[in-house]
């Protein structure tokens, strides 16, 4: 018996908040597709209830246990515009209402897809999908919607970015918080567990269980052993504790797909903050030696960081995939909510980290009376980024309706709560206003 | 299947023959056993063996937790395999 190795791991589970960040199910509803409204829902009903009744409960199991805790039980499903699009409707609310009726009724958490993909153009179901996004989101309570607007091969749909400035400011005036469960990608993955992000894609089999792991505060807690030794010695140690992390999760998802009886997918061997004390990405940053995230470096040690956490990971688990890196959402790591309080972290420098981090300007909070124009400004930037460098970005940004910069917004438990940054006053309305596309990059010609 | 139970808090008289009391009435066979002191905390690791064919782990889980209140100190029991999973290739 290796106490000392027991006591390390347990010593991860409860101290430094190592978990199961989520098992997700991903469902396809190809076979769901029909030009009845009433026949189309009724069938997605039916097969989410059918192919997800164990899920809450195999996760629960698992938990009891093998004693690590599980956080998240949540499903992914093929792009409603895809599924939506041969029925007759202009209003794809129903769609919506009938994920969230599944997901309530079988105690998942969170579900997601409820998406389209228009790097290039739009069909008639992305154009319905799209204008339907505020009144869907308003009216469900479990329900994620993402919108793909570029991708290295294709270039940015410059008119989706444009309507996606409108459609997150419309939904914000309903209800900011409502903003939390919509993301605007680039290079958008077809096997992402992570939400707001996750959606089934129609090159993934007919299920699959995929997982998501995180444990930021166990790579802060290795480094402090560490302290002041080159990054070799840095990168070496983050390798070492990103494998173990990961094979916590192939090991949880191996037994989920096993019970479940559904072909185990992808690890998502993501570093996620929470807003719970030592859950923080921007520790991590501190800990190799910046005062604050923000400072001079810290996109240096994103870098080394997110690098680290694949090399890591990958041989670790059968089959890498999702997002995969560190996260960066403001508010919910709860270092970079103290670093943007304190003035340390602006939009520019959380611009200039998606670049070398696993997505993009995540849970940000931007006065109320930003134009739309600006928030498709931030969209195309952080796709031009994901796009020339042939990674995912996105954007979650949150117009937080009647608030101004000092301000701060809160959207309860996991969550956390956003100080309001600044944006740049300048207008890009002329810009955005072009619409068209933007090419795809030279390097997506590698035929 | 084998059982790693792993008890922490503050040393006592007793803690050994409460934990292995309860085990025995759990029907968990106590296979290896060790014990240390960790930062002051009395830190006991057992292996046991559970031979029932379908455990009920939530009622294993709850009474060994009842246990753990009575004496003051944390009792966590996890199926053996998530630690060969983590700590070794």
């Amino acid at each position: 018996m290796e106490t000392g190795q027991i006591l390390e791991t347990i010593q991860m589970i409860s101290e430094e908040n190592l978990d199961i960040r989520t098992i997700t199910m991903g469902i396809s509803l190809l076979d769901c597709i029909d030009s009845d409204v009433k026949r189309a829902t009724d069938k997605i009903y039916d097969k989410l209830m059918r192919s997800a009744k164990d899920l809450v409960k195999v996760a629960h199991d698992i938990q009891i246990e093998y004693g690590i805790p599980i956080v998240n039980k949540r499903i992914s499903v093929t792009p409603i515009a895809i599924v939506a699009a041969a029925s007759q409707t202009d209003n794809y609310v129903a769609f919506a209402k009938v994920l969230d009726k599944a997901a309530t009724e079988l105690g998942v958490d969170i579900i997601g897809g409820f998406s389209a993909l228009v790097q290039k153009g739009y069909q008639s179901g992305d154009e319905k999908l799209i204008a339907s996004i505020p009144e869907a989101l308003n009216e469900t309570s479990r329900v994620c919607s993402s919108i793909n607007v570029g991708s290295t091969r294709s270039g940015i749909n410059m008119d989706a970015v444009k309507q996606m400035g409108h459609v997150i400011k419309t939904l914000a005036e309903i209800d900011p918080v409502k903003c939390m469960n919509l993301v605007v990608f680039a290079n958008a993955v077809e096997d992402n567990p992570f939400m707001a992000g996750a959606f089934h894609g129609v090159g993934e089999a007919d299920r699959a269980i995929n997982m998501g792991v995180s444990g930021p505060g166990v790579v802060k807690h290795a480094l402090e052993a560490v302290k002041g030794q080159p990054f070799d010695v840095v990168s070496e140690t983050i390798k070492k504790t990103a494998f173990k992390v990961t094979r916590m999760g192939q090991f949880v998802g191996n037994i989920a797909a096993q019970r479940l009886n559904v072909p185990f997918g992808i690890v998502d061997l993501s570093l996620a903050p929470t807003p719970a004390r030592g859950d923080s990405v921007a520790e991590i940053l501190e800990e190799m030696g910046l005062e604050s995230v923000g400072a001079y470096g810290t996109t240096a040690a994103l870098a080394l960081l997110n690098d680290a956490v694949k090399k890591g990971g990958v041989m670790a688990c059968e089959h890498v995939g999702g997002l995969s890196g560190a996260f960066i959402p403001v508010s919910e790591d709860a270092g970079m909510i103290k670093a943007v309080e304190n003035g340390s972290l602006g939009l520019e420098k959380l611009e200039a980290m998606t670049a070398v981090c696993s997505v993009g300007l995540d849970m940000v909070a931007v006065p109320g009376d930003t134009p739309a124009e600006t928030i498709s400004g931030m969209i195309a930037d952080e796709a031009a980024i994901g796009v020339i460098n042939n990674k995912t970005t996105a954007v979650r940004v949150i117009p937080a309706t009647g608030q101004k910069v000092g301000e701060d917004i809160n959207f309860g438990g996991l969550f956390g709560h956003a100080p309001i940054m600044p944006v740049n006053p300048n207008s890009s309305a002329d810009f955005i206003n072009r619409g068209g596309r933007i090419p795809a990059p030279i390097h997506s010609f590698k035929n | 299947m084998k059982l790693i139970i792993t008890v922490i808090g503050q040393d006592q008289v007793g803690i050994v023959a409460k934990v292995s009391q309860k085990l025995a009435a759990l029907n968990i066979n106590i296979l290896d056993i060790s014990q240390t002191l960790m930062q002051g905390n009395f830190t006991m690791i057992l292996m046991g063996e559970l031979k029932t064919a379908q455990p009920n782990f939530e009622k294993i889980q709850a009474e060994l937790k009842t246990v753990g209140t009575e004496i003051g100190v944390d009792i966590r029991m996890q199926r053996q395999e998530i630690f060969d999973a983590v700590q070794k290739l």
